[in-house]
């Protein structure tokens, strides 16, 4: 089954179109994020030093390969909406760096901001506030690539012609305001304004949580259909645990800032490395009444942000904790796999092989029937 | 592909034929049912018409004195609303009064809206220590009350229009920057400013075509509201002697040189106040209208 995945991948160069803008070859990672780290102060002492901090982003590495859809889940809180504003550079990052396909951006000799952004675009969750209430359809998805230089007339068609792209039609679409439509018809467009300036890399922040269960599987169906359209790359954030399974090469697991686990999304589901992603998987209601689950997967609330517990920050959450993981935390390691490079399945649990053996219990074989 | 989406379209968009009608559209239609603001704009369109077309409405010269016609009363033949303490014809000079009344009461507000909701805008975008830098000095003006500020500034000035023009102006900016600012800081912080900062758009360009459209109305209803204040302290400056001059007709100083007559003919004096306090209620009243109909989340 692996090996079959592996040369799926392999030949999955061959299939996507192959992109002018592209510069390290398909083996290069499109985006690498390094030890990226956001702090929030929320108290300051009399001379402006912080006294305490929300650990929004603590120390997060990851990449995203080129043409796969890398999802990140966790509850809400984990900060993975942070990471995605980080990214877009909406938010100033306290540490760390991001790598946009070999070039560091924001860095002398490397990518410019506004380049990065012309390649990187963002879908928000909230469909109604992303849109500008005073501003029509089209101008609404014509004004990215007017900021680019595009004229009005071409920005238009390009408008026109991404409505369509989007299943909306133009014609009764393109003069309407946000209010107008509904929330469905609002994601389309805020897809089609991301997709207004070509990017190669579309942040997705839970784009389609907010849309009820029919509508988020036409808006995700669309998604699949424009990715293969494009050649276009998906950060996926979500916390719903199905729709990233649905769509995601990979899955990246966030808790409390950090990463938890991160891997092949089969080889995540099937055999999830981590308590926390465990946890996350047991807690998914199970389509088989048969299989209820009894016992609830998690108990309490995460740990406050600001006061994090020493040691792994799940320790006093989870049931398999040792002596050990109130001490040290954890750091992310790879674990037997056949996976190479950025593919291979990671966690940062100092029980990650006893977790694994764990997934044989019928508890995985109920979530994935 | 392309075909594909047009299937999906016409199965899943339900299609709605009805045409959009934008944002001004309910908005017009919400206030012409309002027959309070409507009234009230109606009586201001009218007094504007007055302004406008004094001369061919004017009965008489408005600066024509006969000192034998002094203080007739209401009624009296050729003169409907009486004459003034030096014979001039009431009704005449309350209608060219309307043309330096209207212009001394609103200009200011016009300047103060312009002036006051770019400091406004600029401070509540940028945010941070621009903002409170900006905010402070405003609050300096803001601390004097409004008629002190503008006495002691046409004071300072002396008397004469432009002065008292340029006084009230000053004295209305603190108020609309203040607004203006905290419309901003609401609106900066939604998605969609996220997301044309995220489209690599500058600033400039995100306030001109973001926030100004979304931030306007509200100051504007504000700003129409504070046109019967600065009607009634324009007029207060005319009436010291800090605005316009004898013999021109303005309400306020007509209302202040006919004070001696009060006790002589109390209706012809306080023609003046009517017509002043006509007009600042109807702004007050189209800016309520104008607020309830525009304010209506969509």
């Amino acid at each position: 089954m692996n090996a079959e995945r592996i040369s799926a991948h392999a030949s999955m160069p061959s299939k996507q179109p192959l992109d002018r803008r592209d510069r390290g070859g398909q083996a290069q990672p499109l985006l690498s994020v390094r030890s990226l780290r956001k702090h929030f102060v929320i108290k300051k002492d009399f001379f402006g030093r912080p006294v305490s901090q929300v650990h929004a982003v603590d120390g997060v590495d990851f990449d995203v390969l080129k043409g796969e859809t890398l999802g990140i889940v966790g509850e809400s809180g984990c900060g993975k909406s942070t990471t995605a504003r980080l990214l877009m550079q909406l938010l100033k990052p306290d540490a760390g760096e991001v790598i946009f396909d070999g070039d560091p951006v924001g860095k002398p000799g490397g990518l410019s901001l506004r380049e990065m952004r012309r390649q990187v675009q963002m879908v928000f969750q909230n469909s109604y506030a992303s849109l500008n209430p005073r501003m029509s359809v089209e101008e609404s998805i014509a004004f990215g690539p007017q900021v680019h230089g595009l004229g009005k007339k071409e920005a238009n068609a390009r408008a026109r012609k991404l409505l369509d792209q989007v299943g909306l039609l133009p014609n009764q679409f393109a003069s309407r305001y946000p209010h107008e439509l509904s929330g469905g018809q609002r994601q389309r467009i805020n897809i089609a304004r991301a997709l207004a300036l070509e990017p190669r890399l579309l942040i997705l922040d839970e784009a389609v949580s907010a849309l009820d269960k029919s509508v988020e599987a036409q808006v995700l169906n669309l998604l699949v259909d424009l990715k293969q359209e494009y050649g276009l790359t998906y950060l996926f954030i979500s916390h719903d645990l199905n729709v990233v399974r649905y769509i995601s090469d990979r899955v990246m697991v966030m808790y409390l800032g950090r990463v938890a686990e991160m891997g092949e999304s089969e080889s995540l589901y099937n055999a999830p490395a981590h308590p926390y992603t465990r946890a996350l998987m047991s807690a998914m209601p199970s389509m088989d009444p048969d299989n209820r689950t009894q016992t609830a997967p998690l108990v309490g609330d995460p740990p406050n942000p600001i006061d994090l517990p020493p040691g792994c920050r799940f320790c006093p959450r989870c049931s398999m904790a040792v002596d050990k993981c109130s001490v040290q935390e954890p750091e992310l390691a790879s674990l037997n796999d056949q996976q190479v490079g950025s593919r291979q399945h990671q966690s940062a649990c100092w029980r990650a092989a006893d977790v694994q053996a764990l997934a044989a219990t019928p508890i995985s074989e109920e979530v994935l029937s | 592909m392309t075909s594909t989406s047009i299937d999906v379209a016409s199965k899943v968009e339900a299609p709605s034929i009805a045409p959009s009608r934008g944002y001004w559209g309910p908005v017009f239609r919400r206030l012409s049912r309002d027959p309070v603001a409507l009234i009230a704009g109606i009586i201001l369109l009218c007094i504007l018409a007055m302004a406008l077309f004094s001369p061919w409405l004017a009965p008489m010269d408005p600066y024509k004195t006969s000192m034998i016609n002094r203080l007739q009363p209401i009624g009296t033949p050729g003169h409907w609303l009486g004459t003034d303490e030096l014979g001039r014809d009431m009704l005449s000079r309350l209608i060219y009064g309307a043309r330096l009344s209207l212009l001394i009461g609103v200009m200011p507000i016009v300047n103060a809206f312009v002036i006051g909701s770019a400091i406004g805008i600029v401070a509540g975008f940028v945010g941070g220590k621009t903002n409170t830098v900006c905010m402070r000095i405003i609050d300096v003006f803001y601390a004097f009350p409004a008629v002190l500020l503008a006495i002691a500034l046409a004071g300072a000035l002396g008397a004469g229009i432009v002065n008292s023009l340029f006084s009230l102006t000053v004295v209305f900016i603190p108020p609309i920057a203040r607004v203006a600012e905290s419309v901003t800081t609401q609106v900066r912080s939604v998605d969609y400013i996220e997301a044309a900062r995220a489209s690599g758009a500058g600033s400039l360009k995100i306030i001109r075509c973001h926030v100004l459209g979304n931030v306007l109305s509200p100051i504007f209803v504000y700003a129409t509201s504070l046109v019967s204040v600065s009607m009634i302290l324009a007029s207060g400056l005319s009436f010291l002697g800090l605005g316009a001059r004898p013999p021109m007709p303005e309400w306020g100083l007509m209302l202040n040189t006919l004070r001696d007559a009060i006790y002589v003919n109390p209706w012809i004096t306080i023609l003046p106040g009517v017509m002043i306090f006509t007009v600042s209620i109807c702004f007050n009243t189209l800016s309520d209208g104008l607020r309830s109909a525009m304010d209506v989340k969509l």
